[in-house]
């Protein structure tokens, strides 16, 4: 078993170091997203406004995720997780706000 | 007792598992279902800001006119200069570099102490205000009669981020003392990414909550 | 000291979990998932008999029509209490954190679980919760009832609720850390060989369940402390006088809640997977699909909760999709019983005590999935919604399925745990005593609750004192049939027959590699295993006179 081969334990292939250009790239782009974000808001776009900030976040967030957080560079499990937990976050926005958006449907009972 | 070999006195490799990239790997796995569940518990606040705004939309733009962007913005930079330095202080660790790790884990600890006395100085202003509910809460703006419901996920969602951000920093204290002790390598740094995993997520949530609460009402001001 | 194989000599016992390390900070500071484990089941049996004493006292008071031994705040504490005890202080972690932490890392050929620190942790934590909740008990109770509903818990309740959501918000993390355990050891550290489908199906249910458990208790994580800050802090978020909506406690509340009974159920499954394929001496059948089942119960689980609110106010849309999708849930249930049956069919079935327990799961557990079915149609709750109809259906899956499971699992593995044999006789009989008490108490709730009884109420119209009086008597059998087994599993520690080697001939990684009790470290190399699950045509032929190979 692996413990009476020291040359076995450690394992080099583990670390993926990324180069440093790649976390600059991210932190800029972060910092550009967020003066946008900030911007636009003062921008009276209607009914957008508020799909468009959410956007903005979304691709910050993902820059997070893939970038910082080595998603991009994890394995299937890793991958499983993440899409899983936003899963089970959708499932719970979803199936509630089917309640709240329906209510006013049949009765008038409103909001 | 478990016979002990001379092969398995090394203090990087728990006695539980067979090899670094086993500890490696099973460490990964546990932060992120422990991160899924994170996920959620903020995702239950979050779906209750999602009601409260659909029942009460006038509220929650009147509210967000209140707080103000300028340190909202501001705090969104500090926490993704952070974000930065925390990725630098895991890719450090993978290279073996200790002293260094330590140095842009302190780095982030110092921009999420920037973040913290910026959100206190905004909590101080709420409280000349009028606008923290229950304690001080006399709010000159009475054009939205819900508006205290705002101001109560205002408090609980930045509330518990910043415990959550208090948390991340007693972690790094011990994170950044083992660094210092030459515990991580490019088999052994898994603790290091483990922190920076969970420093990501208070991350992401604050990158969501800063539009949600500064941002959605501004159009209309 | 060298790992070279050797049969253990015959007498010579040497060193197991149990030996290896005396005093108090041995035990209390233990990584061993092993001692970790007793260490739950000795807190759980106490928080058992804690809710027991308050299922005694309201049953006490249900003798009559009238509200006579208790005034009816002190009976809201009682059933209060009840629930809470049972379910977040016993039934949540019963199985999981007893047998689960025994057993995972056994059945999986490991050393201990991913995160054993961790696991102590788990343990510390769910005593905090559980010292909150005491409080809660001492300094006069909760009576808002374990569902905690808001705005009368968040505003008008008089009782203890922010030490009890405390303790309910503490224990959910040793949840969480446990299901967080789980999952990295399962994922991660299985032997050489023992690929996901050769897994103990025990080992299937534990996983499904660490995904609900992490997964689902945030949520209540959320609920609870929005109700918490409410009250503690005097704002206004469930409080409709200024803008809030109760029924968003009840989606939060529920949407772990829910799913929190198959938290509770699907431990009970694996464990009666083991037994019946043991005592049958036959593979499952149909592995794949029970296993399969575990996953798509975790899974649907989360998708019906609002069969709770029906009545609520919520939107007769989204009751109609709650109901539609409740029915799907039966279906991967009755997929295992039928399994089982088909397990047992032309099985090589012997009726030791585990195997009594194993059987009256599934019998109670059908009728209970199955009267699920019927409060899963939304225009037949609406009359049983909140009557005894509700309270039979729960306690059929809860008792008569989740603590005979528990019981037939303690059984099955106390020999493997503490090489010590209970005595068969009396645990037979206390297994007939438990189902006769059991169905006495509850199937007479079944009709009250279609005959209209409301539940929660202290008093209640005359025409239904015989059927109370009956699961009043049912109850008493039920609480000596509970009695019992805690006595003579007691008494078999010091003074019952000693096991050595697998006491059941039963197949799997814990039975025939590791010793009886097991040594601290579980085994002295990782064993590889390419074994199919309860394949008893593969068996390492150990018997209980000769002690096993200690590997």
């Amino acid at each position: 078993m692996n413990e009476h081969n020291p040359a076995l334990r450690h394992d080099p292939e583990l670390a993926h170091v990324l180069p440093l250009r790649t976390y600059l790239g991210v932190f800029a782009l972060l910092l550009v997203l967020t003066g946008v974000t900030t911007g636009i808001a003062y921008i009276d776009l209607g009914v957008l406004n508020t799909p468009i900030a959410l956007s903005i976040a979304s691709v910050k967030a993902l820059s997070v995720i893939l970038v910082f957080m080595h998603v991009k560079f994890s394995g299937k499990l890793v991958w499983l997780f993440v899409i899983g937990g936003f899963a089970w976050l959708l499932i719970l926005f979803s199936f509630s706000l089917s309640d709240y958006y329906t209510r006013s449907v049949i009765s008038g009972w409103g909001g | 007792m478990q016979p002990e070999t001379a092969a398995q006195h090394d203090p990087t490799l728990a006695h539980h598992f067979e090899s670094h990239r086993q500890q490696h790997e099973a460490s990964l796995v546990g932060m992120w279902a422990f991160l899924a569940q994170e996920v959620m518990f903020f995702g239950g606040m979050f779906l209750a800001y999602t009601v409260y705004r659909h029942l009460h939309p006038e509220a929650f733009v009147v509210g967000s006119l209140t707080l103000d962007p300028v340190y909202g913005t501001i705090n969104t930079a500090v926490l993704i200069v952070s974000s930065l330095t925390m990725a630098l202080a895991v890719r450090s660790a993978q290279l073996g570099r200790g002293k260094q790790a330590a140095l842009w884990i302190g780095g982030t600890a110092l921009a999420a102490g920037i973040f913290l006395v910026i959100k206190g100085v905004e909590y101080s202003h709420k409280y000349h205000d009028g606008l923290i509910p229950n304690f001080a809460w006399h709010p000159s703006e009475t054009s939205a009669p819900s508006l205290e419901i705002f101001y109560s996920f205002y408090f609980v969602l930045t509330g518990t981020h910043a415990l959550h951000m208090i948390v991340g920093v007693a972690l790094m204290a011990v994170v950044a003392i083992r660094a210092l002790r030459g515990r991580y390598g490019p088999s052994n740094y898994i603790g290091v990414e483990v922190l920076g995993l969970y420093w990501h997520f208070v991350d992401l949530v604050w990158i969501f909550l800063f539009p949600l609460f500064y941002l959605l009402g501004r159009h209309l001001g | 000291m060298t790992t070279v194989d050797q049969p253990a000599p015959a007498r010579v016992r040497e060193d197991n979990y149990l030996t290896a390390g005396y005093g108090w900070k041995s035990w209390f500071l233990t990584v061993d998932h092993k001692r970790i484990g007793i260490l739950y089941l000795l807190s759980l049996t106490g928080f058992f008999f804690v809710g027991g004493l308050f299922a005694v006292l309201l049953r006490l008071e249900l003798l009559t029509p009238e509200g006579d031994l208790f005034q009816s705040e002190t009976y809201n504490k009682l059933f209060t209490m009840h629930g809470i005890f049972m379910i977040f202080f016993f039934l949540v972690p019963s199985i999981p954190t007893t047998l689960g932490n025994f057993f995972l890392p056994l059945q999986l050929g490991a050393r201990d679980l991913a995160f054993p620190k961790l696991n102590l942790l788990s343990w510390y934590i769910f005593l905090a919760g559980g010292a909150f909740t005491i409080y809660a008990m001492l300094s006069g109770g909760v009576d808002t009832g374990w569902t905690f509903y808001t705005p009368y818990s968040s505003t008008y309740a008089n009782s203890h609720v922010i030490a009890a959501a405390l303790g309910i918000f503490v224990t959910g993390f040793s949840s969480i850390l446990t299901g967080v355990n789980f999952i990295a050891t399962i994922h991660k550290m299985r032997a050489p060989g023992l690929t996901w489908f050769r897994l103990p199906l025990f080992v299937w249910s534990l996983y499904a369940t660490s995904l609900i458990m992490v997964l689902g208790t945030p949520v209540l994580a959320t609920s609870i402390l929005l109700v918490f800050i409410e009250r503690a802090f005097g704002i206004g978020i469930f409080d409709p006088a200024r803008g809030g909506d109760p029924i968003l406690f009840q989606h939060l509340f529920w949407f772990y809640s829910h799913p929190a009974v198959y938290i509770m159920i699907l431990p009970g499954m694996g464990v009666v997977s083991e037994v019946v394929s043991c005592f049958s001496r036959k593979r499952i059948f149909g592995y794949r699909i029970v296993a399969i089942s575990s996953l798509a119960i975790a899974l649907l689980g989360f998708l019906v909760w609002g069969h709770h609110m029906f009545v609520s106010g919520q939107s007769i849309y989204a009751g109609m999709a709650f109901s539609l999708l409740s029915m799907l849930i039966a279906l991967p249930s009755a997929v295992k019983v039928f399994a089982w049956s088909a397990t047992l069919y032309k099985g090589s079935v012997s009726f030791e005590t585990p195997m009594l327990y194993a059987l009256g799961f599934i019998g109670l557990f059908t009728i209970g999935g199955l009267t699920g079915i019927f409060v899963a149609t939304l225009g037949f709750d609406v009359h049983v919604h909140d009557t005894y109809f509700i309270i039979a259906h729960f306690h059929f899956i809860m008792v008569g399925g989740m603590v005979m499971a528990f019981l037939g699992g303690l059984h099955f593995y106390w020999p493997k745990m503490f090489g010590r044999r209970y005595p068969e006789g009396i645990a037979k009989v206390c297994s007939v005593v438990v189902f006769v008490g059991f169905n006495l108490t509850f199937l007479p709730q079944f009709l009250l609750g279609y005959l209209g009884m409301p539940r929660r109420y202290h008093a209640y119209p005359e025409e239904f004192q015989v059927l109370n009086v009956l699961s009043t008597a049912g109850a008493s059998i039920l609480g000596v049939g509970f009695l019992i087994p805690m006595l003579y599993l007691l008494w078999s520690l010091k003074f019952g027959a000693k096991s050595y080697g697998n006491a059941w001939n039963a197949k799997g990684m814990e039975w025939e590699l590791a010793a009886t009790p097991p040594i601290a470290h579980n085994f002295t190399e990782v064993p590889t295993w390419t074994d199919e699950a309860h394949d008893y045509s593969k068996l390492t032929p150990t018997t209980e006179e000769t002690p096993s190979h200690a590997t």
